[in-house]
């Protein structure tokens, strides 16, 4: 690959975003700050769809993650008193714990993967463009092999259950309070 | 596209730990729940990548990637209110304070 | 089954009612019940002994007695394909001396019953004591109509029990509970021998059965089914059957108080004196002779090496005890060791006997002076008792000159220590000539040694008959004596009675080794020998004793540190002391103590430490903390993963 070709750079700079403000968001003592970089995060990660061509995902990904799931960190940050003020200190022995888990994780998970080769479908350079919205309904609607009504209308009512679920969490202290 | 696939796996894969490091640091649950988030992005990430590199003709990952996402949004606001709700009660979200349930 | 059920029965259930339902009852009332069932209980005894020596109940044929079992149920059956005989039966076997024995117990135990009615009157515990007097006469009658040896050895530990329960009567007394203690103990420890002699005896000829056990085959000289199945096998160079039968007489040397074991019995005396005279003098003391006579055959055919050993330690022993009865001063403890010398010399009657006719003249003295032992020795202790009861003291300082305040007690008492003696015409007279005639023929050490004891027995129970009734009076400070009540005195003269009379019976018509009656008469050279003995004993008693003198002390100071050693019972309580607490406590338990307190409780300790240092180690990890349980997780999964991929 080259170095400095257009796609290289564009993923390098996609990658370098992603893991920057992923440190930043995970170690940042201000909760806020963190949200923000979080929301830097998903926002790249969109992009990174874009850069594959998956343009519907990467749309998905804006809206739900970097548009709904943000603003809700956001506003429960908010809703939290003094949350966005308030500093978090994490202990030395507590940070090298985890960061003991993460490199090992890290050093397993890469040994793995460059041992192991993928066996690469040559034909995903020349399919390289955009998938059809017209081809991603009819997976999400239809009813034959390798598509997908079932689990769609399955979330279709997980979301549900999660509006009624959120609502009664969210109201039971306000019957006890009266 | 000539970026070979380890270089997103790569990618994913420090994205992962990064929430897991997140996810075992953080002493506030909102700041839990956006490691979590990110965790559920890294995965996401192999999926999506997984679908484009190895199977460009079918769309079984990309889907995938479409439920998690919902998945992933719905877990995000039953926990926010859980939060908010534990908040009110207890005034505080600190994952090493809250023992109500631990007797 | 017939009527001699109730033998065992009626005093079990006098027990029972008595023991449970005591407490309701006034005193006098349960003791009265006690009685009648005993009276009941003596009426069939002695009906049964008429029956069986008196009508053809008893007789078998060629004018041998019969061995009736009245009846034998199965209570523990440990039979099989190669062991069909072996079980334990509890039953009813009368033969001469089993009868004998219910005659003796149920004479002794109903003057008993009456006795204490004056002797015991107003003690706390009275109901108790009657209770405990019927479990007593129940476990006794038991033992001697044992038709098997595990029968006998139940009813053996059950008379142990019963004199461990009136030894300690007055458990307020500390010396009266390490008496108690020490009976048991001493006992237990020999019954333990006993119990092995069982285990060894039944392992090889499968049967407890005595019927089984002493059937004899004169012709060869064997008692056959011990011979067949342990003749000639051999441990550790001695005969199976020689371990086996000098295992069993260590246990009836254990309740017949024989040296070594004899320690307990002296200490026993701090019982109530009725439950003495009843159990450690008259009956359960002679269990060990009944024990021996029982499986005579057995012995003297399979194992008369064994009857070698009975008769020397019967001699050492009546030759020990006497000695140190003369240097006692507490009159019951001379009683105690009297009744061990006693024992002693029916042991030796047994030892040195032979089997058949004649020959075994042993055998029958020995029965015939546990007849007559058991009536004086139960007169004189009755007798004691009723001094004790008058000057409420049993040190012999506290008497003297009672001949005037005690007529009835004195003269019991008087013809009680001639019947001992063996002056003629009274009972010990008879029974001890047969058993120097039967020694003179047998071994001629043991005869000497016996007459020199029969000297002994003259004088020191005449200087205990003289200091008490003559003597010079001390000054009776509190009250002037006076004679006991009826009910003391009159079983008192009862029993003189047998006294008197019991060397007239033909004993040899009735008891002897092989079953079959023969006449005996009074050697008289042995005879005038042993009186002339005795009369020297007595004379010397009346020398000494007579009136206050000090050539007693001086002869004391003469001999003084054997003196010391005899009134000290030859130390053997301190020998005994010594083993026990320095050796075996000292030493040996010491050692197990500090392998139990450091090795077993520490490796306890260890398991228990480790248990809960673990847990307290490894809550941490149940801390409640997702983050951790997540870490955890994590690792874990990272580890499998590696491990799964790379190893």
């Amino acid at each position: 690959m080259e170095l400095f070709s257009a796609n290289s750079i564009i993923f390098f700079l996609l990658a370098t975003i992603i893991l920057v403000f992923g440190v930043i968001s995970v170690t940042t003592t201000k909760i806020l700050r963190a949200a923000t970089s979080l929301f830097f995060v998903l926002f790249a990660i969109a992009g990174l769809y874009l850069f594959l061509s998956y343009d519907f995902i990467a749309a998905v990904q804006l809206s739900v993650y970097a548009g709904g799931i943000v603003v809700l960190f956001v506003f429960a940050i908010l809703l939290v008193k003094n949350l966005g003020e308030e500093t978090e200190k994490v202990s030395c022995q507590k940070k090298l714990v985890g960061g003991i888990a993460a490199a090992a994780g890290v050093i397993v998970s890469l040994i793995t993967i460059f041992k192991y080769g993928f066996i690469i479908n040559e034909s995903a350079d020349a399919i390289a463009e955009t998938v059809k919205m017209q081809t991603v309904g009819e997976t999400l609607m239809g009813v034959d092999q390798y598509q997908y009504l079932l689990p769609f209308e399955a979330s279709s009512i997980l979301l549900l259950a999660c509006i009624i679920g959120s609502v009664v969490v969210a109201q039971k202290n306000k019957e006890e309070k009266r | 596209m000539n970026i070979p696939v380890e270089y997103f796996l790569v990618l994913s894969t420090l994205l992962f730990f990064i929430g897991v490091f997140g996810f075992i640091v953080r002493k506030n649950l909102i700041g839990i729940l956006m490691s979590v988030e990110l965790i559920l992005n890294a995965v996401n990430i192999n999926f999506v990548v997984f679908n484009r590199f190895l199977f460009p003709d079918k769309l079984e990952g990309y889907i995938y990637g479409l439920f998690v996402i919902v998945v992933a949004a719905a877990e995000t606001a039953v926990a926010i209110a859980i939060i908010i709700n534990v908040y009110r009660s207890m005034k505080n979200i600190d994952v090493n304070t809250i023992k109500e349930l631990k007797n | 089954m017939d009527y001699t059920i109730l033998l065992l029965a009626i005093p079990f259930l006098m027990f029972l009612t008595i023991g449970l339902l005591g407490y309701k009852m006034t005193p006098k009332f349960s003791g009265l019940l006690g009685t009648a069932g005993l009276a009941v209980v003596t009426a069939l005894a002695y009906y049964t002994a008429y029956r069986y020596f008196f009508t053809e109940f008893g007789q078998a044929a060629e004018g041998a007695w019969e061995t009736n079992v009245m009846f034998n149920f199965t209570w523990l059956d440990l039979s099989n394909a190669n062991r069909p005989d072996l079980m334990i039966k509890i039953g009813m076997l009368l033969d001469p001396i089993s009868v004998m024995m219910l005659v003796v117990i149920t004479t002794v135990s109903l003057m008993v019953h009456i006795y204490s009615m004056g002797y015991m009157h107003g003690e706390e515990g009275f109901q108790r004591y009657y209770a405990v007097l019927s479990l007593f006469t129940f476990a006794m009658l038991g033992l001697v109509v044992a038709t098997n040896i595990f029968q006998m050895y139940i009813f053996w530990e059950l008379v142990g029990v019963s004199s461990f329960l009136l030894i300690s009567f007055y458990f307020t007394k500390p010396s009266a509970v390490r008496a108690a203690k020490k009976a048991f103990i001493v006992t237990r420890f020999a019954d333990m021998f006993f119990l092995i002699g069982i285990l060894i005896l039944s392992y090889y000829t499968k049967t407890f059965d005595f019927q089984a056990l002493t059937a004899v085959d004169t012709e060869a000289g064997h008692a056959t089914l011990v011979f067949n199945t342990m003749g000639g096998k051999m441990f550790m160079g001695l005969s199976v059957t020689s371990i086996a039968l000098l295992l069993i007489f260590l246990g009836g040397a254990g309740k017949s108080a024989m040296f070594p074991f004899h320690i307990w019995l002296p200490d026993a005396m701090e019982g109530p004196t009725p439950a003495s005279a009843l159990i450690h003098a008259a009956t359960m003391v002679v269990a060990g002779v009944f024990l021996v006579a029982r499986l005579f055959p057995v012995y003297f055919f399979e194992a008369p090496d064994v009857l070698t050993v009975i008769a020397y330690v019967g001699g050492f022993t009546s030759l020990f005890a006497a000695v140190i009865a003369c240097t006692q001063t507490d009159i019951k403890r001379v009683l105690a060791f009297s009744t061990i010398s006693q024992i002693a010399y029916m042991m030796v009657a047994l030892g040195v006997s032979k089997y058949g006719g004649h020959d075994g003249l042993g055998f029958t003295a020995s029965m015939w002076h546990l007849f007559t032992h058991a009536m004086f020795k139960a007169t004189l202790f009755m007798a004691a008792g009723c001094i004790i009861h008058a000057v409420h003291s049993n040190e012999m300082d506290a008497m003297g000159g009672l001949r005037h305040y005690m007529k009835k007690t004195y003269l019991t008492f008087g013809l009680a220590c001639f019947a001992i003696a063996g002056i003629f015409p009274l009972s010990g007279f008879f029974s001890k000539d047969e058993i120097l005639v039967a020694a003179w023929e047998a071994d001629k050490v043991l005869y000497w040694c016996q007459t020199f004891v029969a000297g002994l027995t003259a004088f020191y129970m005449f200087r205990l008959f003289f200091r008490i009734f003559f003597y010079e009076e001390p000054k009776y400070e509190h009250h002037t004596p006076h004679e006991a009540p009826a009910n003391m005195w009159v079983p008192l003269c009862i029993l003189s009675v047998y006294t008197v009379f019991s060397g007239w019976f033909p004993f040899s018509k009735w008891i002897s080794s092989d079953l079959i009656g023969y006449d005996i008469h009074t050697h008289w050279p042995i005879a005038l020998g042993s009186t002339a003995v005795a009369l020297l004993g007595i004379g010397i008693a009346f020398a000494l004793y007579y009136k206050k003198n000090n050539i007693p002390d001086r002869i004391a100071n003469a001999c003084n540190s054997f003196y010391t050693w005899a009134s000290h019972r030859f130390y053997i309580d301190e020998v005994y002391l010594f083993i026990t607490n320095k050796i075996i406590f000292g030493g040996i338990c010491t050692a197990i103590a500090w392998f139990d307190r450091h090795v077993i409780d520490g490796f306890m300790d260890m398991l228990g430490w480790s248990t809960n240092t673990i847990s307290e180690e490894t809550k941490e990890i149940q801390s409640g903390s997702v983050q951790q349980y997540a870490w955890l997780f994590i690792m874990g999964v990272i580890t499998i993963t590696a491990l799964a991929l790379y190893l």
